[in-house]
């Protein structure tokens, strides 16, 4: 039975006998959830946390998990830092949340407290503790924003913001291993973790040191049964030879933009998984899922009445909906919403026929000769070619038009030598693609094969600062 | 191969892909007449770029705009030394 209304992390633990067996697998520790009714991962009673504004920079992403169960409800303001964060930032990160504890574990090297008195260490071997006792007060989650350079940029969410696409609907299902490729302090990860504690499952950890291969196989030990990840995070897992080790039911894309390749080869090796994607993005929360297992999605969504409202202006995805960020946080932050309480996305959408297609970042565009070009635009038809697993597409300077459009493409069966002999063909071929689809400025004008792209700390393609 | 039958070469190679009809490569063609437009010129510059290793239009301070086939060859020769 879900509950009504979630009033804090608990609530998922505390309900019934089914708890027994879920578990939080970590790479080297693990954590069954039920015992967190009568143990506490913190060196700290959980009442000297009460109303505080806690900073939660572990450098593990079990701990970071026992830490936002035991503190949801209780500190004031929950600050999740994801492992990418350069140290130099975090003077001005304690600054903008106003933190007043920090919380680390043992596997981070520095135990600075960057001039806070109050320091907690979270540790995956729980000691004995009597129940916790509280009435839950709503804990402020503050999440970093992705994709910016610079000072981080954060944004305050709800819990029932955090868990509004999940708690609807849904059935409590204990059998369920939830696994994804995100790190969970950031919000595509943290929608898994809060699902796999609403479904009554269990959810298996990435760790960024670990190989892909490894993480595969503990996936496939552990019996994940949902998985998710970045369509860049997925491109990659089918180049691994040990994509096979796990055989989850449904699998889900989310983060950038799933175009119809990698739907359909994620359908086709993992036959008969479901294959979903969905859209949310750590300001505008969780849109939509599309279930249909077509790229894009039915344009009939736009302007549709219901929780989620979206509008379209100047090409660009607007979402209305309880399931956004409140605001940014630190003073003179800008404004998330526009006056009517819509977030602007950035991401541009391109009706074809009865359905959306996302078409690229807002900023993302290259201007070749005045005519405009979205990478991802040209990505998804050279991605099409059976041989490619992914590509990247990113201007050239042009002393000409500007700019032009050149791309580095990862083949299917890079290092194998008939790869390399075939090249010049397969170069042609995925030229002729694009010809085929495209309009002249958007082809590339230079296609270079390369072992690798560079996939960012939170999944998605690293792309060059145009 | 000589930098003038790289160029004519690559300049071939780009009129085919882009799908223009050229007309022949002499020394007083007219780049404007040549049949191929500027997206044509962005790339073709991109490949010598790469394969002589110079961007004669981007390269120097005062960059002149080549009127001819022979003044586009005559600026990456000059480029190249």
């Amino acid at each position: 039975m879900p509950p009504a209304e979630v009033r804090w992390l608990r609530d998922w633990l505390d309900d019934n006998s089914d708890d027994c067996g879920r578990q939080l697998f970590g790479r080297s520790a693990q954590v069954a959830l039920s015992a967190l009714k009568r143990g506490s991962s913190l060196d700290v009673d959980l009442a000297t946390l009460q109303g505080r504004s806690v900073l939660v920079a572990t450098g593990d992403q079990l701990t970071a998990a026992l830490a936002l169960i035991e503190l949801d409800g209780v500190a004031r303001r929950l600050t999740v830092v994801p492992p990418d964060v350069p140290r130099a930032h975090f003077a001005a990160v304690m600054a903008d949340a106003a933190i007043d504890a920090v919380l680390s574990d043992a596997s981070t090297q520095d135990h600075e407290t960057f001039g806070i008195a109050s320091r907690v260490i979270c540790r995956p071997q729980l000691r004995p503790v009597a129940p916790a006792r509280f009435d839950p007060q709503p804990t402020e989650w503050v999440l970093f924003t992705s994709g910016t350079t610079g000072r981080p940029k954060m944004v305050i969410h709800s819990l029932a913001g955090l868990t509004g696409a999940i708690t609807r609907g849904a059935n409590r299902d204990s059998g369920r291993v939830w696994g994804t490729f995100y790190d969970i302090r950031r919000y595509g990860g943290l929608q898994i973790f809060l699902r796999a504690m609403h479904d009554g499952g269990s959810l298996v950890l990435s760790d960024a040191d670990e190989p892909v291969g490894d993480f595969l196989k503990r996936l496939g030990r552990h019996g994940v049964t949902h998985m998710s990840g970045t369509p860049s995070h997925w491109r990659r897992l089918l180049m691994s030879p040990s994509a096979r080790a796990m055989s989850p039911g449904y699998i889900r894309l989310s983060g950038e933009i799933a175009d119809q390749a990698i739907l359909d080869s994620l359908a086709a090796f993992y036959r008969p998984a479901r294959v979903g994607h969905a859209y949310a993005s750590t300001e505008a929360g969780v849109g939509f899922d599309v279930d249909d297992g077509r790229e894009g999605f039915p344009a009939s969504l736009i302007g549709a009445p219901g929780d989620v409202e979206m509008k379209v202006v100047d090409g660009s995805l607007r979402i209305r909906s309880p399931r956004t960020a409140i605001a940014y946080v630190g003073a003179g932050a800008a404004p998330l919403t526009d006056t009517e309480g819509f977030v602007d996305t950035g991401d541009m959408l391109e009706p074809i026929g009865e359905r959306y297609h996302f078409a690229g970042r807002k900023g993302g565009i290259i201007n070749v000769g005045g005519l405009k070009v979205h990478p991802e635009e040209v990505e998804a038809v050279i991605n099409r070619h059976p041989q490619v697993r992914m590509s990247l597409v990113r201007p050239r300077k042009s002393p000409i038009t500007g700019a032009i459009v050149v791309a580095e493409v990862v083949l299917q069966d890079e290092g194998k030598p008939e790869g390399a002999a075939r090249s010049g063909t397969l170069r042609d071929e995925i030229l002729g693609l694009c010809r085929a689809r495209l309009a002249q400025h958007k082809v590339p004008a230079m296609i270079s094969f390369v072992p690798a792209l560079a996939v960012a700390a939170s999944g998605k393609l690293e792309r060059p600062h145009a | 191969m000589t930098t003038k039958l790289t160029i004519t070469a690559e300049i071939e190679k780009v009129a085919a892909e882009q799908n223009v009809r050229i007309a022949p490569l002499a020394d007083d063609l007219n780049l404007l007449d040549s049949g191929l437009d500027s997206l044509c010129f962005a790339i073709l510059v991109a490949r010598l770029e790469d394969c002589l290793g110079v961007d004669p239009f981007t390269a120097a301070d005062d960059v002149t705009f080549p009127v001819t086939l022979g003044d586009f060859v005559q600026a990456y020769e000059n480029a190249a030394r």
